[in-house]
């Protein structure tokens, strides 16, 4: 049960980034939110890659032994950087709605205010 | 809004619960169930044909990761770099009509 | 609009190109260290994010339009899908790594054990390397240059 902590901590992200993305009322609070949900997913897939006792999947001067599975290493390094992108879009999507509604509360967006 | 709020929460609790129980339940921490296609990748030798495989035979580069992104899974990085170019071309379309 | 004090200009472009030559490594050697296209592009990215910092955003607009930066990541996207290209039209398939084991100029392909880096020995990967890294410099680099400008016009017009 020790050697699940790294699955806790997943766990743990994921939930934290969706409770700031279902309760939080601040599109920055929210956007947050969902980096968090990518940091957990990423930690993940490089939990799920992890053979205990392993080294990096580098052969230059290595010193042998067995090694971590490479593909989930790749598939997170694809991840991150579509992390990214997709962080730098939703923040240039953020500033505009602020410029125009003059207010970062997602329940004031719209026009259906109460 | 607190109905909103509450029914958020009933279903934030359930998957609270669903999240603990299969990261509680999983198999353990540095074995990995399926490694057929990674030691497939990572190579060896093969005793039956004499041959050795792997992706530092195939691909000549020592850096097993870097011969999956670019090598096994080229389209997942083709994919990616569209990704981000869609993202550069969104945010300069997004900033394109204030800095007028 | 003139950036930071001159004490952090100073600094910034004495260390900026330790930065970019350290990224350019990074690059070049992602077939054999730890590293690759991606993550020397985002050290390289990071190094001018810290002179549009130091020096402001307008300034660094005026040496570089955001115009070249995308005329530059559609290049590197281009070289990408031309090498992806190349395996296609000369070798077995879309992404086929061709020039491995040609031993003319891309050297021997190492069996199966830990070895000292040869530089030249991947094929197409390193090229693919150096196209992907530059599509990386110039589309970070751009993202956060519209960004910063574009927020600095407004409170210019405050």
């Amino acid at each position: 049960m020790i050697y699940n902590i790294p699955y806790i901590a997943v766990a743990a992200l994921i939930l934290i980034g969706l409770y700031a993305v279902v309760f939080k009322r601040n599109l920055i609070k929210m956007v947050i939110g969902i980096t968090l949900i990518e940091s957990g997913v990423n930690l993940f897939l490089i939990t799920l890659g992890y053979r205990e006792g392993s080294i990096a999947p580098i052969y230059t001067s290595s010193p042998g032994g067995i090694m971590a599975l490479p593909v989930p290493q790749a598939l997170t390094l694809t991840s991150i950087v579509i992390g990214v992108a997709v962080l730098a879009l939703m923040l240039s999507l953020v500033i505009h709605i602020y410029r125009h509604y003059g207010t970062l509360d997602a329940r004031k967006i719209g026009g259906n205010e109460e | 809004m607190s109905m909103r709020n509450a029914v958020a929460a009933i279903f934030f609790a359930i998957v609270c619960v669903f999240f603990v129980f299969s990261a509680l339940m999983i198999h353990s921490f540095g074995v990995p169930d399926a490694t057929d296609m990674d030691d497939r990748i990572i190579g060896g030798f093969d005793m039956e044909n004499n041959t050795y495989y792997g992706a530092q035979n195939e691909t000549g580069a020592n850096n097993v990761v870097t011969s999956v992104v670019f090598d096994y899974r080229g389209f997942d990085t083709l994919g990616e770099a569209t990704i981000l170019f869609t993202a550069v071309a969104g945010v300069v379309l997004v900033f394109r009509r204030l800095k007028k | 609009m003139s950036g930071m004090s001159k004490i952090v200009k100073t600094i910034s472009s004495i260390t900026f190109p330790f930065v970019f030559i350290y990224g350019l490594y990074v690059i070049a050697h992602g077939h054999l260290t730890p590293g690759g296209g991606f993550q020397g592009g985002a050290i390289v990215a990071s190094g001018c994010a810290m002179i549009l910092v130091a020096y402001g955003s307008v300034w660094t607009m005026g040496k570089i339009k955001e115009k070249n930066l995308s005329i530059l990541e559609s290049l590197g996207g281009f070289c990408f899908i031309l090498l992806a290209f190349l395996g296609l039209g000369f070798g077995t398939g879309f992404f086929n790594n061709l020039f491995v084991g040609n031993e003319f100029l891309f050297g021997e392909t190492p069996k199966f054990n830990s070895v000292a880096a040869n530089f030249n020995t991947a094929g197409v990967i390193p090229l693919m390397n150096f196209a992907v890294g530059l599509k990386v410099i110039a589309g970070l680099f751009a993202i956060v240059l519209v960004m910063a400008y574009a927020s600095s016009i407004r409170e210019d017009e405050k």
